[in-house]
């Protein structure tokens, strides 16, 4: 990192080395940042709209927004969308991106300039991070959004006066509506130069420390390098020498990082209510405060706010299990009907791996489209619309208790529909360990793909009796599962918390938005991106994982599977059975004999305990798939035809023998396998979606590994106890 | 005193009266009072809150409270409001 000794600062000109050799068109790399709630994302949807895509930042779990905006006819601008944070000093992990960005000039990614989001409502407080990025001498303008906000609190700006004090261009704008975007777009394809202000000068004592550290690393700004003494042991791009060598200078110096943090931050802050004094003019009191005031009355009352928040729990509940249903039916419909018409063109093992393989991995990941659609459309409209800050405030004090956060509530929720996309609206949690936790245990909660297993073997081995006259003994049984589902998701919740340690220390301390109409623009464009990961992302682990299921389930070892055949139809001659029933006897020998059946065989002597025989450790393999197929299997493998109805399984089922020919599905068998369905992890995409939430192979593992271990153990609890 | 503050050292009240009251902080407002910020207690969570506006010499008003009775919303400076848990509100010391 140390580079060569040169005392010289760089000199800061314009984007000079972003035009082509070409020189045709000119390319310029954009950071885009401000506080939370500034109106960054609007913004970032507006310059951008659907040229966005969603990467990593390398090394860590936090989103990399990008997309590109034509500014002029010959001038694109590639925009970074950086996270929300209210200063340069990293309190998390998604703000630690930041400085690893802006402090490294050396950096591939490194900004030609910055857009910087400034609530005009909330000016002091937004212009603390400005007056530090100011300090760092960036190339920067200045959006000064919310400015119909601002008029309606009666907060006038004096943007001439402010442009002058701040000295940077400023355009006033109202990104939510797109107003101040075209001139916005003006000044960006200018080459733009650093602020001509410096709000913050590091103490005398300092200077000389500084100085050393601007010539090792040869910096071009005292502010820099005072945040490379602050930071040493936070920026990625430092050396262990580099790290060393600023950890000495600091004792030298005794610099106290806290102390000195603090007192920048007042200072900031004199100077900035200073310069205020003769740029905003306050006319009359909040009154849009109080009006959200008065919603909130109502909507965090200790009443009606559970009453309402339940409701809307429940419309969501609805969306995602209900609604969803029909789009979800469509697609498996088409699915089915492009494999039937492709099977009918042609045939051969290529034609099967296209359409039992492929294809069928491909109707599974699209299956989940219109949950995810809908779950996020909730999620955005409660967000944009500043209610989902209110469910937090009414739950954080219950979810805390089990180490979860108010805002674990919804994925939680979610997760009786299906984890999938619950898990993907964990982003919405900022606390690492609590984002993690909520993660972790959502998969317990009861998904909507374990109904089909949950009826068919409850009305196997439950009566379909009236308990105290009212209540369905089968109902009874499933809500049991259900909270079964539910209390072991906040048990684990509750020793994983005592367990973790967390990476950063967490503050629940937020802002409170006011509440405000969702822009459906913006509500779009989130279903768009949430979509899109989904697809692109978990999507390919899905349709592989698929693939090698029905490898597994299609090919046995050697010619196993023609001699199985050959078995089934000469016993189905002798046996004199229908053309059907032949043709299920030969599916349920073969599958037999695949490799999904030896490995269901060889697994055997370890569920035998469990009360299961070979015929369901192939049911539980395949599961893997979605928890639904376990019907589809049994039908298969109790050769009653894939196409067989429920009533027509259970009749098989019911009929199925023990070696001592007694019924081989009694009480004990049927209840260890509903609690191995309850807590088994068995679900690639569920895997999948966490494997691209957490960004590694560590928690999906670990929650394979946990959820299975606990299966087993429950349902050999159960069985032994039962038997 | 802020630093002081900062170090966790007991804090003065007022120069004159010390021993007479205790130091009252953001926690022990009652709904709808308003109560100056004097200093930060816990000096990690302290830069949180001075980065989000709890300055020394600010005035903030208890805006409500969660029907649990925590987490809080705290209006700062007439302008925005936060919301924190009573643990955190308990950092924030008031003067008299």
């Amino acid at each position: 990192m140390a580079r060569a000794a040169v005392a010289e600062p760089t000199p800061l000109v314009g984007p000079a080395a972003s035009l082509t050799p070409g020189g045709a068109e000119r390319h310029t790399r954009i950071a885009l940042i401000g506080n939370p709630n500034s109106g960054k994302s609007s913004l970032f949807n507006q310059l951008t709209g659907l040229n966005q895509k969603v990467g990593n930042f390398p090394g860590v779990t936090v989103d990399r927004k990008t997309g590109s905006a034509q500014l002029t006819a010959q001038h694109r601008a590639d925009i970074l969308d950086l996270p929300g944070t209210y200063s340069l000093y990293p309190k998390s992990l998604d703000e630690k991106v930041i400085t690893d960005l802006l402090y490294d000039r050396g950096a591939s990614e490194y900004p030609d300039f910055v857009v910087v989001t400034v609530d005009a409502s909330n000016l002091k407080r937004n212009l603390l991070l400005f007056t530090q990025l100011a300090d760092l001498q960036l190339p920067m303008v200045l959006a000064l959004n919310m400015m119909d906000t601002a008029e309606q609190h009666g907060i006038h700006v004096d943007v001439a006066e402010l442009q002058q004090q701040l000295g940077v261009p400023i355009i006033p704008m109202n990104a939510r509506k797109g107003v101040g975007v075209t001139a916005l777009k003006i000044v960006m394809a200018q080459e733009l130069g650093p602020p001509t202000q410096t709000f913050y000068e590091p103490s005398e004592e300092l200077l000389p420390m500084i100085r050393q550290i601007r010539y090792y690393f040869n910096l071009h700004n005292d502010y820099l390098a005072l945040h490379y003494a602050h930071q040493s042991e936070r920026l990625r791009f430092l050396s262990a020498d580099d790290r060393a060598y600023l950890a000495e200078l600091k004792q030298q110096y005794h610099f106290d990082s806290i102390g000195l943090q603090a007192q920048e931050t007042i200072d900031r802050y004199a100077r900035i209510s200073e310069l205020l004094l003769d740029v905003v003019r306050v006319t009359r009191a909040e009154q849009n405060e109080s009006y959200s005031n008065k919603i909130d009355r109502v909507l965090t009352h200790k009443v009606w706010g559970y009453l309402i928040f339940l409701a809307v729990l429940f419309l969501l509940f609805q969306a995602i299990f209900a609604w969803a249903q029909y789009p979800m039916d469509l697609l498996d419909q088409s699915v089915a009907w492009l494999s039937s018409q492709i099977k009918d063109a042609a045939s051969g093992p290529l034609i099967d791996l296209l359409t039992d393989g492929i294809l069928a991995g491909l109707g599974g990941v699209l299956m989940f489209i219109p949950q995810i659609a809908l779950l996020f459309a909730f999620i955005a409209v409660l967000e944009e619309s500043g209610y989902m800050a209110r469910v937090t405030f009414m739950m954080d004090k219950i979810m805390r208790k089990f180490g979860l956060n108010g805002k674990s509530v919804v994925p939680l929720i979610s997760g009786w529909a299906c984890a999938v996309p619950a898990i993907m609206s964990t982003r919405t949690i900022e606390n690492w360990k609590d984002r993690i936790i909520t993660i972790f245990v959502t998969p317990l909660m009861s998904c909507s793909a374990r109904i089909p297993v949950y009826t068919v073997l409850v009305a196997l081995v439950v009566p379909d009796e009236k308990v105290l006259g009212i209540f369905n003994l089968q109902g009874v049984a499933l809500m049991g599962l259900y909270l079964l589902g539910f209390v072991s998701a906040v048990l684990s919740a509750w020793v994983l918390k005592t367990m973790l340690r967390a990476k950063e220390r967490s503050f629940f301390i937020m802002e409170f938005p006011v509440y405000r109409w969702p822009r459906w623009k913006n509500v779009g464009l989130t279903i768009i991106e949430k979509v899109k990961a989904f697809v692109f992302q978990a999507g390919k682990i899905i349709v592989a994982i698929s693939v090698l299921l029905w490898v597994l389930a299609s090919y046995g070892p050697g010619n196993a599977l023609q001699q199985a055949e050959q078995h089934a139809r000469t016993a189905a001659t002798q046996q004199q059975l229908t053309a059907e029933q032949t043709e299920n006897l030969v599916a349920a020998e073969k599958l037999e004999s695949s490799y999904a059946g030896v490995f269901g065989r060889s697994i055997e002597p370890a569920v035998r305990p469990l009360g299961f025989d070979w015929k369901v450790s192939i049911a539980l393999l395949t599961s893997f798939a979605a928890r639904e197929v376990f019907v589809g299997t049994i039908s298969t493998i109790y050769s009653v035809g894939q196409d067989a109805d429920m009533s027509t399984v259970q009749e098989k089922l019911r009929a199925e023998k023990d070696d001592n020919g007694q019924p081989f599905f009694t009480p004990a068998r049927a209840a260890s396998l509903l609690v191995f369905y309850v807590f088994a992890m068995q679900c690639v995409s569920t895997l999948a979606t966490t494997y691209r939430e957490t960004k590694g192979w560590t928690w999906p593992v670990l929650q394979l590994v946990y959820m299975t271990g606990l299966a087993y153990v429950m349902s050999l609890l159960v069985y032994q106890l039962m038997k | 005193m802020f630093i002081a503050c900062l170090n966790n050292l007991p804090v003065p009240a007022s120069p004159v009266a010390s021993a007479s009251t205790t130091p009252r902080s953001v926690k022990d407002l009652r709904l709808g009072e308003t109560g100056t910020i004097c200093c930060l207690k816990d000096p990690e969570m302290a830069l949180k809150l001075l980065e989000m506006g709890c300055i020394p010499g600010t005035r903030v008003t208890l805006n409500g409270r969660a029907p649990l009775g925590c987490p809080i919303t705290l209006h700062v400076d007439g302008e925005y409001t936060l919301s924190l848990r009573v643990s955190e509100a308990a950092t924030i010391m008031l003067k008299e």
